[in-house]
């Protein structure tokens, strides 16, 4: 079993016609929590960052309920997307195929699928969000508990300076400015998950068509070919 | 009740005995927090000021007495820590603090000096600035700046928008307190609290016409008494205030207490309350429309049925010469 270009789980289901599992139930269900999440609050975060939109504090029950809850799914979130993490970030280290693709950037806004480079699990708009993701969320969680305004005493023994107003207000402005970042970024995510026709279904069902994966993901799709057989003319000679 | 009670004039006078309806109204209102569009009000308050003659207190802490005894605050009790203050800091539930300061000026001399601490009512506030919540802080025409606890969400952002440190967000109320300038006396033609329990006169209260004048007559007084340093704090990097100090050393505002030498709204809360909040509202705004728009009509990336039949052909394919590249793998 060869894991370069796939993530262990990742399996052909049937040959005719092809579909390939691509993300275990416990993935898709550590994906939509994370991604309800983040829905929960840049709906809540939007309703403090600009006062035409703080009506949607009342989702929630008022501004008041709005100070303790988008924190509290803050911590939600950074949990649940750390362990999204540990399961994906090895197949989204950038390779020397993504530099091609970036480069072919045009073919893929026009889906010029064979003008680019055969691809692992991911291409390089997926690993940008990927990382940018990643990076977004630290920067979030960590200004995140700077401006609580309950929490702010817990730095005072282990990093005073982060209970300073000069450090939050810096915090507050890094805390907007990121917020601003991810929302563009899950608006790219959710858009391009649209609009690669057939994606859609390796979060909802788990699987993708053989084509999708021929298409779009072809090094992926050779090497769960590769893996496919390998168990059965592994043990034949044995016994 | 119907005769609105008189601006007030001066904290020293006695109150009007007879009822009389208040005179801050909701439409003395200039400015609300997280609310673009205030309108302009009928008439214009005199502006007021307290003025805090730092060279005249005694540090007598009458003014923290009446101040909680007004607005009906519970301090909690501290242990003395072999210091003046107390409490040792403004609490949501202590409004103002005399700050004590040792200073030994140039002539090797002890001067102790006393700051009386509490919201500086700026005339461009920055806990105003920083609120997101509707209503929870306004500012009336005369000058005062006052926090409203039910549109308050307790958030904290006062805590950093303000220059001066004042706001405390209250642990069980879950809002902001600060010094009112007892917008709830003033409505009603009487000075703030301090100002009248204050034995001294050091805390003086009316318009801020009339408490400059005062101040450049204490000024003269002072200077003239060798003080040469002698000034008014009324600092004009937040337009202004409506507590301003006349400070025997107003060249160096740091002495008493870390008072601020050149207050303003911080560049950065600006850039986050300015161009952050506009120009993020707007690239959120036009990418989702954008977004929408593009996927309403756009055909997509689609999968064809050539690439459909391709993947089987490579699936079953590989399966056929699996055993030679199991041997090379």
């Amino acid at each position: 079993m060869s894991h370069q270009y796939s993530a262990p789980g990742d399996h052909i289901e049937s040959t005719k016609p092809v579909t390939v599992s691509r993300y275990r139930g416990i993935t898709r269900l550590n994906h939509w929590v994370t991604a309800l999440s983040l829905i929960l609050l840049a709906i809540s975060g939007l309703s403090l960052f600009h006062p035409s939109l703080f009506f949607l504090s009342g989702l929630f029950g008022g501004g008041q309920v709005v100070r303790w809850l988008h924190p509290a799914i803050g911590i939600v979130l950074f949990l649940s997307f750390f362990l999204l993490f540990l399961q994906m970030w090895k197949l989204n280290l950038p390779r020397r195929e993504d530099a091609t693709w970036v480069a072919h950037i045009g073919d893929v806004v026009q889906g010029n699928e064979d003008k680019l480079p055969e691809l692992g699990k991911y291409n390089a708009g997926q690993k940008f969000v990927f990382w940018a993701m990643t990076g977004l969320i630290l920067l979030l969680i960590l200004t995140g508990l700077m401006i609580w305004e309950k929490q702010v005493p817990l730095w005072e023994p282990y990093a005073p300076w982060a209970a300073t107003i000069p450090a939050r207000r810096i915090a507050l402005l890094v805390h907007a400015l990121s917020a601003v970042g991810i929302i563009l970024v899950f608006i790219l995510h959710v858009y391009a998950a649209i609009w690669t026709r057939g994606t859609l279904r390796a979060m909802t069902t788990g699987s993708v068509t053989g084509g999708w994966a021929f298409r779009h993901h072809r090094k992926w799709l050779r090497e769960l070919a590769k893996n496919r057989k390998a168990p059965d003319n592994h043990n034949t000679p044995a016994e | 009740m119907t005769e609105r009670a008189p601006q007030p004039t001066t904290a020293a006078a006695n109150p009007p005995v007879q009822p009389l309806a208040s005179n801050l109204l909701p439409s003395d209102v200039v400015r609300i927090s997280a609310t673009a569009n205030v309108p302009a009000p009928e008439r214009q308050l005199d502006k007021v000021a307290k003025l805090i003659d730092v060279s005249k207190c005694i540090g007598c802490k009458a003014c923290q007495s009446a101040c909680i005894e007004w607005n009906d605050t519970h301090p909690a009790i501290e242990e003395n820590v072999g210091v003046y203050e107390n409490p040792h800091d403004l609490t949501p539930e202590m409004f103002t603090l005399m700050r004590f300061s040792e200073y030994e000026n140039p002539q090797g001399d002890l001067e102790w000096l006393i700051r009386k601490d509490g919201c500086m009512h700026c005339e461009d506030p920055g806990c105003l600035k920083a609120c997101p919540a509707p209503g929870a802080i306004v500012q009336y025409s005369n000058g005062i700046v006052d926090f409203v606890s039910a549109n308050c969400i307790g958030c904290g952002y006062c805590v950093s928008g303000c220059p001066f440190d004042v706001p405390r967000i209250h642990q069980t109320a879950h809002v902001s307190k600060k010094c009112t300038l007892c917008s709830d006396r003033v409505a009603v033609g009487q000075g703030p609290a301090c100002a009248k329990a204050c034995p001294t006169q050091a805390i003086t209260f009316g318009t801020k016409e009339s408490q400059i004048a005062l101040a450049n007559e204490r000024i003269e007084d002072l200077k003239s008494r060798g003080y040469e340093n002698a000034g008014l704090y009324d600092p004009q990097g937040v337009g202004g205030t409506h507590v301003m100090y006349v400070l025997h050393h107003a060249d160096k505002p740091g002495l008493y207490a870390g008072l601020p030498d050149d207050p303003r709204i911080s560049p950065v809360v600006e850039s986050w309350k300015g161009a952050t909040k506009t120009v993020g509202l707007a690239a959120i705004g036009l990418a989702a429309a954008g977004a929408v728009l593009h996927g309403l009509f756009s055909k997509g990336n689609q999968v064809t049925a050539e690439e459909e039949h391709e993947a089987e052909e490579l699936v079953v394919k590989t399966a056929a010469v699996q055993p030679e590249t199991r041997e090379e793998l």
